[in-house]
Formats: structure tokens, C-alpha cells, sequence
């Protein structure tokens, strides 16, 4: 370097670095808590009879982890194919609902794009999508939640199916404890919005009211009616 | 369990999902539906998280997982971080388990 010519100096220039965005962390943190249990899927999967492929292919097709388990849960008990079916499909009717609270976010990408995208519309997904204040973040939360926890649910359940259940019981670890906790956080900033309270409310006290009652499914399902309240509360309030 | 049955289930679970999406994806709901449809995601979340913290098959039962939510509760209240929140939740219950 000759005298003269500028040394290389360290200039504390501002580069606009891309930050992610906050719900990135979220969907790692639901995605990762999600494939510890794809490992006990796996497992018991195996265990019930099924193929490894088969048990990959759930998870891979079906994506939807409570009609999953539903569904093993019978077969590996000596139930028959129709109670296994009738279960899975009651636990994943919620989806259903979850389909139209993701209708506004996912009509903002091609149909193509669309068809596939549909098939990530389970409970963690809406949750995460919900929870963003800004519109605008909806269509990415879900689409990052969706993405890692299909990633992260199947290596779960390929890790589960091929080596068995080396984690043991996660519910030792409080893992079950996690999902509600999870959806708790999810929900608290949904609460603002008008006649929300009075919702969340109404279907908790539904499902707790089912539960001893009526078919697996069905009581969260019912929470949907939760949903009068807020008109209820809406009208009172007008 | 059979192939044929298998890609039923996974069709069957597929249609429950999408048929919303894809029957009503080019319409654009009015400013109140859409408040409507994204206000649905609280009822069902707030089933969602009674069954999962007092339900076991059709039973209601009190075990680890209530105090733990209970924890993540508070924790949401005082505005703790996402992470922190959920293992706490994982911390009460498993502690709850190891002590009983």
C-alpha cells in the first residue's frame, strides 16, 4: 500500500440489514415443539402396525396431528378402520373452520400456490396468522409456521418410525403443557379486538361443556358458536 | 391399514381443509366479514386451549397441565416473551410430574 492512497478504514456505515420478521421465531419455537411429537407419531405409528412409509405419508398427506394420532390410537388398540376414519375426521372438522379464517390471507396468492398452501391450515398456523396485528404479516406467519412445521413433523416422524420412541413420554418433558401455553400466547392479542373477550369466553365454556359429552372433535368444533357472543356483545354495546 | 384407505383419510383430511380456501379464493369479503372470519380464530383457539389443558379423551381431568397453563397465563399478562411462555409451561408441568 503506497503513502497516499487511503487506507482501508473501518467505516461504520449503515447497511439496511433485512431483519426478520418478529413471527419468525414463533413459528420456529411452535415448529420445533411440534416435531418432538412427530417422534412419538413415528413411534407409535410403528408400533400400531403401520409401514414406515405409511407412517411418513401420514404425516407428509394428512398433516394434521391430532387426526393422526386419532387415527393410530384406534388401529393400534384393534379398532376398525371405520371408528379410525370417523375419529380422525371429527378431530380434523376444525380445519375446516380454520379454512375460513384463513380465507382472507391466502386469496392473496395464486390459486396454484393456493391448493397447496391449503393443505398447511391446521391449528398452529391460523393461531400464529391471527396473532399478527398487522395484516399484512398474516400471509407470512402462515406461511413460515406452516413450512418449518411440515419440515419439522415429518423429520419427527421419520426419526420416530425409524428408531422408536427414544425420547420416551413427552409428556414427562411438559411438552403437552406446551401447546396449550403456546395457543394462550397466540390468542392474548387477539383479545382486543371488539366482542373478542366475550368469544373466547363463550367457547371455552362450550368445549369444557362438551368434553364429557360429546364425540372426540366435536368440542372444539362447537366453539365455533363462540362466536354469537361477540355479536351479542357487539349489539349491547351499539 | 391399506394404501387405498390411507390416501382417503389424507384426501378426506385434505378437503377439510381447503374447502373454504379454494371455493371462496377470488372472492374479497367486505370489510366486515373479514373482521368476522379473522374474529373466528378466537373462539376455537379458546376450545383449543380448555381441551388441551383439562381434556383427556372425554374426561376432564386436573393434572400438571392446568397449573402449567395457568403459569403461561400470568406469564402472557406480565408480557413475557413467546418463549418464555411456553417453557415455562413445559418447566411447571414437568416439574409438577417429577415431585408427584
Amino acid at each position: 500500500m503506497g503513502e497516499g492512497e487511503p487506507a482501508l478504514a473501518w467505516h461504520p456505515v449503515r447497511v439496511s440489514r433485512p431483519t426478520l420478521p418478529s413471527y419468525v421465531p414463533t413459528a420456529f419455537a411452535v415448529s420445533v415443539t411440534t416435531g418432538i411429537y412427530g417422534i412419538s407419531f413415528g413411534a407409535l405409528a410403528v408400533a400400531a402396525g403401520l409401514s414406515i412409509g405409511q407412517a411418513c405419508a401420514l404425516s407428509a398427506l394428512m398433516f394434521t396431528g391430532g387426526s393422526q394420532f386419532a387415527a393410530v390410537a384406534v388401529i393400534g388398540a384393534g379398532g376398525s378402520l371405520a371408528t379410525a376414519a370417523t375419529n380422525a375426521l371429527l378431530l380434523g372438522a376444525r380445519n375446516t373452520a380454520y379454512g375460513f379464517v384463513n380465507v382472507p390471507i391466502l386469496r392473496r396468492i395464486p390459486v396454484l400456490q393456493r391448493v397447496i398452501a391449503a393443505h398447511l391450515v391446521i391449528d398452529e398456523t391460523t393461531a400464529v396468522a391471527a396473532a399478527q396485528d398487522d395484516e399484512s404479516h398474516r400471509l407470512g406467519a402462515f406461511l413460515w409456521t406452516g413450512i418449518m412445521l411440515w419440515a419439522c413433523w415429518n423429520l419427527g416422524t421419520l426419526g420416530g418410525a425409524l428408531a422408536g420412541d427414544q425420547l420416551g413420554n413427552p409428556e414427562r418433558w411438559g411438552l403437552d403443557a406446551m401447546f396449550p401455553a403456546a395457543f394462550v400466547a397466540l390468542l392474548a392479542p387477539q383479545l382486543r379486538q371488539p366482542g373478542a373477550i366475550a368469544a373466547a369466553i363463550a367457547g371455552g365454556c362450550i368445549a369444557l361443556a362438551l368434553v364429557p359429552i360429546a364425540p372426540v372433535g366435536i368440542p372444539v368444533l362447537a366453539s365455533v358458536l363462540g362466536l354469537f357472543a361477540a355479536r351479542a356483545a357487539w349489539r349491547s354495546r351499539a | 391399514m391399506t394404501w387405498p384407505f390411507l390416501l382417503a383419510m389424507c384426501a378426506a383430511a385434505y378437503a377439510q381443509k381447503a374447502i373454504a380456501p379454494i371455493l371462496l379464493g377470488a372472492w374479497e369479503p367486505p370489510h366486515r366479514v373479514r373482521t368476522l372470519l379473522h374474529l373466528l380464530a378466537v373462539p376455537v383457539l379458546a376450545g383449543l386451549i380448555v381441551v388441551q389443558t383439562l381434556g383427556d379423551g372425554r374426561e376432564l381431568v386436573l393434572d400438571a397441565r392446568a397449573p402449567a397453563v395457568g403459569a403461561a397465563i400470568i406469564a402472557v399478562w406480565l408480557r413475557a416473551p413467546f418463549l418464555v411462555v411456553v417453557l415455562l409451561a413445559a418447566v411447571v408441568a414437568a416439574g409438577i410430574r417429577l415431585v408427584t
